[in-house]
Order: C-alpha cells, then sequence, then structure tokens
C-alpha cells in the first residue's frame, strides 16, 4: 500500500498547571493513528476531549512531550510537509487590516505561487466559497461565518494533498454548511485526503469513510461509522395514532407528539403490542428497526468517561 | 529569503494601515512651532536649537514606537491568533521573526526619513539656506535608526518569553539602563568591594551601550562625526541586533502557541 496520508505515533501532550505548574494537565494520551490516501477522516469527541490538541501538534503549533508524526511520509518537523497540507484553525481569526483577497493573496505567496496564478486561484476560491461580493472589505468587518469561510479558502488554496481541518462547520448557516460538505466531498472527489474534526456526529455520518472517536485526550476507536455504532439493533419501534380514551396499557410507556404516539419495545414484544394497537383500533404508521446512532456510542462513552473520573476523584486517586 | 520579504512587506502595510505614520503630523507640527518660536528670539542659537530638538524628537518619537509596536510584532499575532494559519504554510518560524523585524525596521526608517526631512525644512525655515555641515545632521538620524533597530531586536526577544506589559517594561528598562551603560564601564567607586566593580563592569558590557549611538551634541554645533564612530557604532549593531535576533528566534521556535 501506499504511504498513508497521514500517521501519528505515540503523540502525548501535557500542560503544565498550578503553582509553580507542578501539576499536569494531559491533554493528549499515547494517541497513535493513520489516515490513508484519499479518506475522509472524522476526529470526533466532546469538548476538551484532544481534538484541537492534535490537530495543532500536526501543524507544528505546539510540540508534543512525546511521539511522532508523519504527513505523506515526511516528518512533521519538516517544514516543506506544509507546501502540501492545508489547515484551517478552529476559530480562525485573520489579519483583520486586510481584505479577503488581499490575505489569500499573501498567503498564497508562501507557496511560490506566481502574480496571474495567485489572482485566478483566489478569484476562483473566493467564489467558491461565497464571499465574491465581499472580497473587498476589511476582514474585521467580517462576520464569525464568513471569517470560517475565508479560513476554509485559505486552506485549500493551493490545493494541498492533505486538508487538515478543525471544526469546519462551526458557525455556518445551513448553507454554508451545505457548501462545506460539498466541499469536502469534492476534496474526496479529486483524491485529496481530508481529516476534520466536529462534534456534530450527522456531518461525520454522512461524509466520513472512518472516524475517530476520542475522549478525555484518549483515541477510544477507529472504523466506520457503521462499525462504530455495532450491527446489532436495539429494538423496534411502533409510530400509531389511537383516539383518546380507549383502554391501551402501551400508553403508559410511550412518547406523545402531538396527535402520534411513539412506543419503543423489544422485537419480541412486537406481536403482542401489534395485538393491543389492533384491539384499541389504533393507527399503526409505521413499525421500524432503532438503530444505535454514532450519537448514542458517542454519548456512551463520554458518560463512561465521567463515570471513571469521578470514580477516581472519590477514590482520591 | 522570499518568505522573509513577504512577511516583512505585510508587516509594514500593517503599521501603514494602522496609522502609525500618522505621527509625522505631530512632528511636524512641533518643528513649525519651533521654527516660528525660534524665529522670534534669534540670539544667533536658532540652528544648535532647531537641530537638537529635531533629532530628540526623531529618536523620542521613533522609541515609542519601536517599543510599542516592536514588542506587539509577535505576541499580538499569538494573543489574536492570527499566526496559526501563517505557520501552518511553509515558513520557518526564524523567518517569520525576521520578517516581522524587517518590516518594523522599513517602517521606522521611511517614518526617519520624513521626520529628517522636517528637520532640513525647520532648518532652511529659519536659515534660509543649507550648509555643507548640515550634512552631519543625516549621520545622526543614521546612528538613530541604528539604536532603534536594536531596541526592536530587543522588544521582539522579550515579547518572545513573557508577557507584552512585561515585554515593554524589560525594553524600556534595557534601554535606559544602556543610555548610562558607559558610564557604568568607567565608574571608579572607592566604597564598592572588587568583586562588585567587576559585576557591574560584566553587566555594563552586556547591555547595548546607546550613548555610542548619540552624536546630536556635536551634530547640534555643526561639527564632524568621525567616520571610525560610525563604522564602530555600524558593526557594533549588525552584530549584537544578530545576537538578540537569533536567541528570540531560538525561543520562539520552541515556543507552544496557547
Ligand atoms: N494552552 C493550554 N493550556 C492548558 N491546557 C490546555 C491548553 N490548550 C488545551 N488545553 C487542554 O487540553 C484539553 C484538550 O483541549 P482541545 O482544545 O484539544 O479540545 P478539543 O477536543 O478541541 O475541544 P473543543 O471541541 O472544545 O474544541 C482541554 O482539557 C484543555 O483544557
Ligand atoms: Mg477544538
Amino acid at each position: 500500500m501506499a504511504t498513508p496520508a497521514i500517521e501519528i505515533e505515540h503523540l502525548s501532550k501535557e500542560y503544565p498547571y498550578g503553582f509553580l505548574n507542578l501539576k499536569k494537565k494531559i491533554s493528549l494520551e499515547d494517541l497513535s493513528m493513520r489516515v490513508d490516501t484519499g479518506e475522509v477522516f472524522g476526529f470526533l469527541g466532546p469538548n476538551g476531549a484532544g481534538k484541537s490538541t492534535t490537530i495543532k501538534l500536526l501543524m507544528r503549533l505546539i510540540f508534543p512531550d512525546r511521539g511522532t508524526a508523519r504527513i505523506l511520509g515526511k516528518s512533521i518537523d519538516d517544514v516543506s510537509m506544509h507546501q502540501e497540507t492545508g489547515y484551517l484553525p478552529e476559530q480562525p481569526y485573520f489579519y483583520d487590516y486586510l481584505t479577503a483577497a488581499e490575505l489569500l493573496d499573501y498567503f498564497a505567496r508562501f507557496h511560490g505561487l506566481t502574480a496571474t496564478d495567485r489572482k485566478t486561484r483566489v478569484q476562483n476560491m473566493l467564489k467558491k466559497v461565497g464571499l465574491e461580493t465581499a472580497k473587498k472589505i476589511q476582514l474585521r468587518k467580517y462576520s464569525k461565518g464568513m471569517l470560517q469561510r475565508v479560513g476554509l479558502a485559505q486552506a485549500i488554496l493551493h490545493d494541498p494533498q492533505v486538508v487538515i481541518l478543525d471544526e469546519p462547520m462551526s458557525g455556518l448557516d445551513p448553507l454554508g454548511r451545505r457548501e462545506v460538505r460539498d466541499i469536502i466531498l469534492e476534496l474526496k472527489k479529486d483524491g485529496r485526503t481530508v481529516l476534520f474534526s466536529t462534534h456534530i456526529l450527522s456531518d461525520a455520518e454522512m461524509l466520513c469513510d472512518r472516524v475517530g472517536v476520542i475522549v478525555g485526550g484518549k483515541l477510544r476507536g477507529v472504523g466506520t461509522p457503521g462499525e462504530m455504532v455495532g450491527i446489532q439493533t436495539q429494538g423496534m419501534e411502533v409510530l400509531f395514532e389511537v383516539a383518546e380514551g380507549k383502554n391501551l396499557p402501551l400508553l403508559a410507556k410511550a412518547t406523545r407528539t402531538g396527535e402520534r404516539y411513539r412506543v419503543q419495545m423489544p422485537e419480541e414484544e412486537l406481536y403482542g403490542a401489534i395485538e393491543q394497537l389492533r384491539a384499541a383500533g389504533a393507527r399503526i404508521l409505521s413499525v421500524a428497526q432503532i438503530k444505535p446512532t454514532l450519537e448514542e456510542f458517542f454519548m456512551n462513552l463520554v458518560e463512561a468517561d465521567r463515570a471513571q473520573a469521578n470514580a477516581v476523584e472519590v477514590s482520591g486517586k | 529569503m522570499k518568505n522573509v520579504r513577504t512577511v516583512a512587506a505585510n508587516t509594514f502595510r500593517e503599521a501603514v494601515r494602522d496609522r502609525v505614520l500618522y505621527n509625522l503630523v505631530f512632528f511636524a507640527l512641533l518643528m513649525m512651532g519651533a521654527a516660528i518660536l525660534v524665529g522670534q528670539i534669534s540670539i544667533g542659537i536658532e540652528e544648535s536649537v532647531i537641530v537638537s530638538l529635531g533629532l530628540t524628537a526623531i529618536s523620542v518619537i521613533g522609541l515609542f514606537i519601536a517599543v510599542f509596536i516592536g514588542v506587539g510584532l509577535v505576541s499580538k499575532e499569538m494573543d489574536k491568533r492570527t499566526l496559526y494559519a501563517l505557520l501552518a504554510k511553509p515558513v520557518e518560524r526564524w523567518e517569520f521573526l525576521l520578517g516581522k523585524f524587517c518590516g518594523l525596521v522599513m517602517t521606522l526608517t521611511v517614518n526617519t526619513a520624513a521626520m529628517a526631512v522636517g528637520l532640513y525644512l525647520a532648518l532652511w525655515a529659519v536659515k534660509h539656506t543649507l550648509e555643507k555641515s548640515d550634512g552631519w545632521i543625516l549621520v545622526a538620524v543614521y546612528l538613530i535608526l541604528l539604536k532603534l533597530a536594536l531596541i526592536v531586536a530587543l522588544a521582539l526577544l522579550f515579547s518572545c518569553f513573557t508577557t507584552p506589559f512585561l515585554a515593554i517594561l524589560f525594553t524600556a528598562g534595557i534601554y535606559v539602563a544602556g543610555v548610562f551603560a558607559g558610564d557604568l564601564r568607567t565608574v571608579q567607586a572607592v566604597d564598592l568591594s572588587p568583586a562588585t566593580m567587576n559585576l557591574l563592569k560584566g553587566v555594563s558590557y552586556l547591555l547595548p551601550n546607546f550613548e555610542d549611538f548619540n552624536v546630536m551634541g556635536a551634530v547640534a554645533h555643526g561639527r564632524a562625526v568621525p567616520g571610525a564612530l560610525v563604522g564602530q557604532a555600524t558593526l557594533y549593531a549588525v552584530v549584537y541586533g544578530a545576537v538578540v535576533l537569533a536567541a528570540a528566534s531560538a525561543i520562539f521556535s520552541r515556543r507552544n502557541l496557547k
């Protein structure tokens, strides 16, 4: 197989804090993973999980206590690896005295592009991220979502092989999210590798070939979104409507939204429930398998982690 | 080197757009006022008053810019996180630092040159003529500029490892100490032990000797500035500046951004 786009080996990062910096807070603990070429990889985790820490380590904005990483086979210590990578920082902020076009032109200079090349690329990119009408406005007058778009533009301006985006959808309106999704899919179609962090699981499910879930600085699992949530079904869900005042024991378990009731049960109880509904003259709207979503998987991990953290605190370790 | 130039050009552009050069208006008003005032007294010292005042103003205004903007060069970019996207480009950290330094020195050069022109205009306004000896003013201005470049380097160094507030304090402190560095080297205090004396001397040689860059007294009276002094000061500034910048980039290259 070709060299992986991103290889991370035993990356660890601690932040000192407290009196004389004697205490250490572990932000990232022994992270090893790889992202293959041409893959869209989602980096999932709750706030403070270590997603941005990992990405900043990769971009050499912070330095690891242990571990190494390679991008396209090159050590991340080698500045030339940035020729082939694009990076969108979390909550990006740029020189506010420049216009979007000036900023992109400035960044493009570091990639050794000629003046004419820079000009056409900047024009196309601004169109692509929907900032064409705002290109002559100084960035200090940009809204949060507009800055996010500029950030995305500067990340992919030089047509990099590996694109690393820290929460690319944050701060964007629904249209913006759609556009970012389209851009990511387009990058994938062109054979680029994309690593992006997010807490929005539906985005990850929709876009990613594989996801990695990180909680509390530790990688908890890597796989396709399907693999991550397992294949076992967790039961059945019935959606129905029924007239008021009918004797229906099922109602005790059901939740009501408007005219409709929704009830969940293990698969073996399904036929019994359907009998009950028929007897009460209810109208069954749908019967469906309950599949665990990535979200539930995620919540379970986070809750397990919290429980463990509490246990450690109680035992005074 | 291309990267250094790109960063420098942008730093200059930032200074212009942030209206740093507006200080020139203040300088112009000052020189105009002085010219009018001196013209009324007229007792044969107009020239030296204008030159002293002008050179002092050039130095003080430059100092303010060098310290305050110098400290902000890198710390502002770290605070606002404008640095993140830039350092993810194929740019070495030392290139960024050197580019920032050059950009501010460029700004100071333009600013100082404009003030020098203003000074000559004021001089012409009181004397209605310019002599050959007035050319020494340019040498004085050059030495001020060298001094300012050194201060920018020091401000950069401090801002790489402390808060902006402390960096301003340290830079200003070093400047004041550096003005007296020469005195410290030759001091003869009987009531100090030899060990203390040696320590003081050692420190005085570490400090930048800013007095060497001050030729205002001579120039204000139309006296020549020895070429050897200019050459020596230039060499000193280049070496001292290079060491300070190297230290700054060594620190900055290992620094974790927030
Ligand atoms: N400069 C710093 N000093 C001290 N601790 C830090 C620093 N930066 C990050 N941390 C800690 O490292 C942990 C991981 O932070 P990180 O920014 O990687 O989280 P994240 O997964 O990106 O979260 P979010 O979804 O909120 O962006 C957090 O607990 C945070 O407190
Ligand atoms: Mg983050």
